[in-house]
């Protein structure tokens, strides 16, 4: 896919998903359910303990809101979870326990070794897995058929993320020549600063990576990390985080008085959370990133963005939450059309899904002969008075990109 | 590109000052008792979480937290002596190491009980203050961590060459028997000998707190740079600690720039095999612990 | 259980038992076979961990070494390759006792003893973490990943299948480990170990080569483990170096046969009864609460009662109930 098709796709999605989410009103759902009278029963598989316990229950919050509003609608869904305490080997008991308590559609589970550790017993049980959150390409190239990814393959999202951030307007002191990329060194930040430094090449951007940095998944001190990365000079900094590196990355920076014209992590979970603006104030803004993001201009998104203001009103409906939400919603719109609760009916729905109405940026959710599903939008976000905000495409945006950023020292 | 030598030399010698600190607790155990801390990491974790609730709860300032630290682990490790270890101290190795991780898994787990898996961090104006020494940034929090950790083991160092008690620790430390036979109460000074090791462990915590993100999954981390640190330094020597802590602190800086810093502490886990097979006393050990 | 010390009481109530083991798939569920196929894993490697530690005296923290290595081969034989593991697991068997004669070798040879010991084996073992995390033909914190088993697969060739395959694939392992361990416990070799074990001045002086029978302890016990860690591999079909090669796996390993008895052969096997399922309900119990860390407070817990109030493991204390002391099995020395 060349980046200029892509972008006039995803401008022309967005608006198509704008224009029907004004015209239904309530959730897309036949009255037909509510005559229903046996409940589905949902397994959620999800790291609830560990390490990865902070996103694991943003999803979970996410996940809980759509069974609530599906509820709402007459559609009965019974979701029960298990923690997979952040270890990849723990997917597949937690899969089989599940199963074994009745479940007859799984979604899971965040992590990408758990995803696929689950995905074995999803398999061999014909129980079809619905996947929320999981980036490694390798999950839909492992020839499972019971395996359904409504979540881009991080590779897409750094090809379509970094087409936005090429486009974005030069001068006025911003013309990045050289980068440097800074990337934790688990499995997801493995493959997506690869994806970075390649993609950055093929594009064509006309910058120059001079340096990939990558740090242990545990360090809790980056200050050398910052100091290598500060001595390539370069003009960006691409960091590939998550919540709490980033805090720890920018801290150093301001620190070390290291400037660079913008940071950007392309498909980095975390600087959009609220953990990273209440920690960093003022220092948090101008920071962008490149991830799956709902639109707020549909109609779906403003009614689930209301019921979670009114639900959660101390935590921020991200991506996680959305994509658990989301998970719900093509579960829900499965077992609607399907009229039954057998695992093979619910894989026969799953593969004609085309559900257009849903919060999060992109075309009609809808699975590949693999179950990925490729139409997902990446729009470009960027932290403006402490919160995120979409800058590009420019069909989505809530806000103009602020570029270069603005010195720490100015920021008084 | 002197500069980032000379910035991240200097990052390591202040960071290794407080794994020194962590390594003369763990190293002060071994000489009294002969048993190793497999749960020291434990230990600074428990220290940073005190200086983390002593910043949150009650906005006490690091000074204060240290000393509390100090306080609550140095009790923490007398009672656990005096209650439990004592028993064990004619028990097999083995024993006494299965010990001590058992006591390692009891505090991750109620920490984790306690305040959640998520980090914690100590976030106030000061953790942005820098001195500037020409075109160096030194960070303020940090080289004042250090420089306590350097003043505590100094004091530490004096007291045992001529306090009373300090004596008492040496000389159970060289002979148990002979120490028992000229007085010497050695359930007391094995103890204090605890206490002290545990406080040392403490103290450094809660002199990382504001620079560390505190969760309670770092401790195995802690753990094994002291073991490291002592094993290089030479098991039973202080000054031993002391060189080890820098050498560790510069190799791990130096090796994050040279190749990639998730790599780093490879270089330092090929000098401790090295160490144990070549010079297994250490470097400024004397004789074989063991 | 052979040799001339069994009784026949031992006998009956082993093969109730394995019967047992072997009809219980008729009535639970793919999540109890799974449940306890992680046993079974676990008291392999604790049967494997008991033989250096418990009969040849030899602390090892890094067994997490021949566990992650032995994975690694067996999967990247089959998944890079397409070989059967019924050739990766021979592979992986003698790629990990070579490893273990290695660690052994540089050990013995250079005086490492007890702690030292200890901590030479947990530095190899985060070497080879590292050394994978860094390493783009294993894949790096990539990870390895497995293909999804195929409709027309046949078991018994991929040696991949069903929760009820590898239910009964990791019995007969185990079985089969118990057996060959039970037997060397009672050769020659056995009270060779058990002698250098309790004096080795001594043991040498009775003409015992200590180096050459401490080696093969290191050796045997390091393959098993790379046994065990291959049928992680095929099991769960993907593999990182920190969940494989990790310290907390070390750790994880060696509170079973504690927990069970040292030196003694059952004692690994009821550890590993008790520890999973232990884990199993402290974790759902610890997320119904809300409570992180309840597993791990746990562990640490039921760890710490053992080594301070029955320092001989459980199984010492079964033995005893269930009349089994004969000669042998009231003593932690014994089989």
């Amino acid at each position: 896919m060349t980046e200029s098709k892509f972008y006039s796709t995803t401008r022309r999605n967005l608006l198509m998903a704008g224009a029907s989410g004004l015209i239904g009103s309530g959730l897309p759902m036949p009255a037909v359910l509510r005559a229903q009278t046996s409940a589905l029963k949902v397994g959620v598989i999800l790291p609830l303990s560990g390490v990865l316990s902070f996103p694991g229950i943003a999803t979970q919050r996410g996940t809980d809101l759509a069974v609530r509003m599906f509820g709402d609608e007459g559609v009965k869904l019974e979701v029960s979870y298990a923690d997979t305490e952040s270890k990849p080997e723990n997917g597949r008991l937690a899969a089989e326990k599940l199963i074994r308590d009745g479940a007859t559609i799984l979604i899971g589970a965040w992590d990408s070794g758990a995803t696929i550790s689950a995905a074995q017993a999803a398999e061999a049980a014909k129980v079809p897995l619905v996947v929320n959150v999981g980036s490694a390409p390798q999950i839909t190239e492992q020839g499972f058929t019971q395996l359904f990814r409504n979540f881009p393959p991080s590779s897409e999202i750094v090809a379509k993320g970094v087409a936005l951030f090429k486009d974005l307007p030069r001068g006025n002191g911003f013309d990045p020549k050289s980068a440097v990329v800074l990337h934790v060194n688990d499995t997801f930040g493995q493959a997506t600063g690869g994806a970075v430094k390649a993609v950055f090449e093929k594009l064509g951007l006309g910058i120059n990576i001079l340096d990939v940095i990558s740090y242990d998944a545990r360090a809790r001190d980056l200050s050398i990390e910052v100091a290598k990365a500060k001595a390539t000079g370069a003009d960006l900094v691409l960091p590939i985080t998550r919540v709490n590196d980033a805090i720890l990355i920018v801290r150093e920076m301001i620190k070390q008085d290291y400037n660079p014209m913008a940071i950007y992590g392309p498909s980095s979970p975390g600087p959009y959370e609220k953990a990273f603006t209440d920690a960093l104030g003022k220092f948090a803004d101008e920071y962008m990133t490149s991830v799956p993001w709902y639109d707020p201009t549909t109609e779906i998104a403003k009614k689930v963005l209301a019921r979670w203001a009114k639900d959660q009103p101390n935590d921020r409906f991200e991506l996680n939450s959305g994509f658990g939400w989301e998970s719900i919603q093509v579960v829900a719109d499965a077992f609607t059309r399907a009229k039954s609760t057998k695992s093979e009916d619910l894989h026969a729905a799953l593969k004609a899904t085309n559900i257009k109405d849903h919060p999060m940026a992109g075309g009609p959710i809808a699975f590949d002969a693999k179950g990925q599903n490729t139409n997902i939008a990446i729009p470009l976000l960027q932290n403006q008075k402490g919160a995120p905000v979409v800058i590009a495409p420019a069909a989505a945006a809530g806000a103009k990109v602020k570029l270069p950023m603005t010195k720490w020292a100015d920021r008084a | 590109m002197i500069e980032l030598y000379a910035g991240v030399a200097i990052n390591g010698l202040m960071i290794g000052a407080v794994y020194a600190l962590v390594a003369t607790g763990l190293n002060l155990i071994f000489g009294v008792m002969r048993v190793v801390n497999f749960a020291h990491g434990e230990i600074v974790v428990g220290g940073m979480y005190i200086g983390y609730g002593a910043w949150a709860l009650l906005g006490l300032p690091t000074s204060v937290s240290v000393a509390l630290a100090a306080i609550v682990m140095f009790g923490f490790g007398y009672c656990f002596q005096r209650l439990i270890g004592n028993q064990f101290a004619n028990r097999p190795q083995h024993a006494q190491f299965v010990l001590y991780i058992s006591l390692a898994l009891i505090i991750t787990g109620g920490l984790a009980m306690a305040f959640g898996p998520d980090p914690r961090s100590i976030q106030s104006a000061a953790s942005f203050s820098v001195y500037k020494i020409g075109s160096l940034r030194v960070d303020a929090t940090r080289l004042q961590a250090a420089l306590s950790a350097a003043g505590v083991i100094l004091a530490l160092w004096l007291w045992l060459r001529f306090s009373l008690t300090g004596k008492a620790l040496q000389a159970a430390s060289q002979n148990i028997i002979g120490g028992r036979a000229i007085g010497i109460r050695i359930d007391h000074v094995f103890a204090i000998a605890t206490g002290i090791g545990f406080a040392c462990a403490g103290i450094a915590g809660a002199l990382i707190a504001p620079l560390y993100d505190t969760t309670p999954y770092l401790s195995a981390d802690f753990t094994l740079i002291a073991f490291i640190i002592v094993i290089v330094g030479g098991l039973a020597s202080l000054p031993g600690a002391m060189l080890g802590g820098l050498i560790i602190g510069l190799v791990e800086g130096l090796a994050a720039i040279l190749f990639d810093p998730s790599a780093k502490s490879l270089l330092s886990y090929g000098l401790l095999i090295a160490i144990l097979l070549f010079r297994p006393m250490g470097l400024l050990g004397k004789r074989r612990a063991l | 259980m052979s040799g001339s010390t069994t009784t026949r009481r031992q006998v009956a109530l082993g093969s109730i038992f394995l019967l047992i083991l072997l009809l219980l798939p008729l009535v639970v569920d793919g999540y109890y076979q799974t449940m306890l196929t992680t046993i079974f894993i676990t008291a392999l490697v604790g049967i494997a961990w008991n033989l250096m530690m418990g009969f040849a005296g030899q602390l090892s923290l890094g067994h997490a070494l021949y566990f992650g290595i032995g994975a690694y081969v067996v999967a990247l034989m089959a998944e890079r390759y397409g070989l059967s593991p019924w050739l990766g697991f021979p592979v992986g068997f003698l790629v990990t006792s070579g490893l273990g004669l290695v660690v052994g070798f540089l050990g013995f040879r250079f005086g490492v003893k007890g702690v030292y010991f200890a901590l030479l084996t947990i530095a190899f073992a985060e070497f080879a973490r590292l050394l994978f995390e860094h390493w783009d033909y294993v894949g790096k914190t990539g990870g390895l990943f497995l293909g999804s088993v195929k409709p027309d697969n046949r078991s018994l060739i991929t040696l991949r299948g069903s929760a009820t395959f590898y239910y009964y694939a990791v019995l007969a392992t185990t079985l089969f480990a118990w057996l060959w361990c039970g037997y060397l416990v009672r050769s020659r070799l056995g009270y060779f170990w058990r002698a250098v074990r309790d004096d080795e001045d001594a043991a040498r002086a009775l003409g015992v080569r200590a180096f050459r029978v401490n080696l093969l302890a290191a050796g045997i016990s390091a393959g098993i483990t790379g046994i065990a860690g291959g049928w992680f591999a095929l099991m769960n079909g993907n593999l990182f170096p920190e969940s494989v090669l990790g310290m907390r796996v070390s750790i994880d390993f060696i509170i079973a046969p504690i927990v069970g008895g040292l030196g003694t052969l059952c004692g690994p096997i009821l550890g590993a009864l008790i520890v999973v399922p232990l884990n199993e309900i402290a974790k759902e119990a610890g997320q119904a609460l809300g409570l992180n860390g309840l597993n791990i407070l746990l562990y640490g817990t039921l760890l710490f009662i053992v080594i301070v109030a029955a320092p001989d493991g459980c199984w010492p204390w079964l033995a005893n109930r269930l009349a089994l002391a004969g000669r042998s099995s009231s003593k932690p020395d014994g089989p």
